[in-house]
């Protein structure tokens, strides 16, 4: 469990998951934040709408799936590192995963990496297909990596020693 | 002797609010830090730091210690003595300092004592060999000299300065094996444990270091799961390759000053040790002697900020300085405070604060 191990567990994953009609209509942002806190930028970076205002800072972040077009703005201002893209749409076999990276060694666009699960583990080849800046100065760089579509839930991470 | 409304000890996140408050209000500031540069830990904190828009949230440690650096540099009401020790307190309420070898004092109308923590040991066989370290020495050696402490680490204590230290190490390009933790809970803030975890860090709660191993330095670390009783599993040993053993287990406030100042003191392991009893306008039981920060409780450098300007206003006022907007601000600060620790990850500090004010009822 999540406060033994720092891993979430497939129940919490499963309970924050869109609804299958908003994946099928393309990127959106998946946010694995499961302990109340005090912080809201993701909120704030938000011009869209796509996170419900805090009525409490230590709320949970609340996403209005329908308002959020998957930018991935908030990808960047979230100091937990907790905030994905999604995009089931990419191909018939293969999604998008952006996840944020603040490793210094940046990956080549188009390079094959291995794809890490939730554990570390290595849990498939991806493709880098993005590197992008942080819209935010300072903030974490966002790969975009095209992973076999069954593991659009597992790849969180890539591997920093490639 | 140096002379001034207001007297700062330490330029931590506490410290360089104080000072911008209280010369905010207009007062004369005096700002003494030990380090040649400002910002006490900030200087080492690469990651984003949580709360909201006021106290600069999603913005880097670092950068947040660079700001508050500036507004204090471009404060013509502040005056920094960086390289500069507090060594004492006298009973005509003068600061002694010492800066290179020069000692002085300086005399004040107010003090806020803000120096922060520091870390706590962890004993057990051979503890003393060279390769362990406490964790801000190794975010020191690393973040602030450029140097790396060796190849292979392993980490005692799963609070937010073990992983967050666990992910630079990781970031330096060094192995980190494993986080091990003696609770059976992960004190961090989950998401720093979980992107710590997802790249590879094994984080082993429930268990303990048994012993450290090697000759000339350390070599290996034997671990084991421990029970409920906090005793050792038999037959649950491993054994670490290690050249760095990291421990991370605690801060103990830094109250040397206000023990001599005579402030009524109280021991609250809530807060990390003896603690001043102080209001909710962080003045200590010696009239105009007051405390923000890691030094008051340990806590986050975010509330650190807001306890700041909360003593900075608050001296200043006792001065007559900004007697027309000081309950504004203070409330509004104060209301800051109370949304950070309002959430269940604020349960200790609430918890210790209200053993805190208990006790000041009984002193007085």
């Amino acid at each position: 469990m999540l406060e033994r191990t720092g891993i979430p567990t497939p129940k919490q994953i499963e309970a924050i998951k869109p609804s299958g009609e908003r994946l099928a209509k393309g990127p959106v942002a998946i946010v694995e934040c499961f302990q109340e806190i005090p912080c809201d930028p993701c909120y704030t970076a938000c011009k869209r709408g796509g996170f419900l205002p805090f009525e409490d800072i230590n709320d949970l972040p609340k996403t209005d799936d329908e308002k959020c077009n998957g930018c991935g703005i908030c990808v960047g201002f979230c100091p937990g590192l907790a905030v994905f893209i999604v995009d089931e749409t990419y191909s018939e076999t293969e999604a998008l995963v952006t996840i944020p990276w603040e490793f210094s060694r940046l990956p080549a666009e188009g390079s094959q990496v291995w794809g890490l699960d939730r554990e570390g583990k290595e849990a498939a080849r991806v493709t880098v297909k993005t590197v992008r800046k942080s819209p935010k100065k300072n903030g974490a760089h966002m790969l975009t990596l095209i992973v076999p579509k069954e593991k659009a839930y597992d790849i969180r991470s890539i591997s920093h020693k490639e | 002797m140096l002379k001034t409304d207001v007297l700062v000890i330490g330029a931590g996140p506490a410290g360089l609010k104080a000072a911008l408050s209280a010369a905010g209000q207009g007062a004369e500031v005096i700002l003494v830090e030990r380090d040649p540069f400002l910002g006490g830990q900030l200087v080492k904190q690469t990651h984003m730091f949580f709360g909201s828009k006021e106290q600069y949230a999603s913005e880097r440690g670092i950068n947040i210690g660079k700001i508050l650096a500036r507004d204090v540099d471009e404060n013509e009401k502040i005056r920094i003595l960086k390289d500069t020790t507090a060594l004492g307190y006298y009973e005509d309420k003068r600061v002694a300092i010492e800066s290179q070898g020069k000692f002085e004092t300086v005399d004040n109308k107010a003090l806020i004592v803000t120096t922060g923590a520091q870390e706590n040991t962890l004993v057990f066989p051979n503890c003393d060999l060279p390769g362990i370290y406490g964790a801000g020495a190794v975010q020191t050696l690393m973040n602030v000299h450029g140097v790396v402490p060796g190849n292979k680490v392993a980490m005692v204590g799963a609070g937010n300065i073990g992983v967050i230290v666990s992910y630079q190490l990781l970031q330096a390009g060094i192995d980190v094996v494993a986080i091990i933790e003696a609770l059976p809970k992960i004190g961090a803030y989950l998401v720093h444990a979980s992107k710590v975890r997802r790249m590879g860090v094994p984080i082993l709660t429930s268990h303990t270091v048994i012993e450290a191993q090697g000759t000339e330095r350390l070599e290996r670390v034997v671990i084991a799961k421990i029970d409920d009783k906090w005793q050792p599993v038999p037959g649950t040993e491993q054994t670490l390759e290690v050249d760095v053993l990291c421990v991370s287990v605690g801060l103990t406030p830094l109250t040397e000053l206000l023990f001599m100042a005579g402030c009524r003191m109280a021991h609250i392991g809530e807060l990390g040790g003896h603690v001043a009893l102080r209001d909710k306008n962080m003045e200590t039981s010696v009239s105009n002697i007051f405390v923000a920060g890691d030094v008051s409780g340990i806590e986050e450098a975010s509330a650190a900020m807001v306890e700041g300007q909360v003593a900075g206003l608050t001296a200043a006022r006792n001065l007559g300085y900004g007697l027309e907007d000081y309950e504004e601000k203070v409330t509004a600060a104060q209301r800051e405070l109370d949304n950070l620790r309002r959430g269940p990850v604020g349960g200790k500090i609430r918890a210790g604060l209200e053993k805190l004010y208990k006790e000041g009822e009984v002193a007085v």
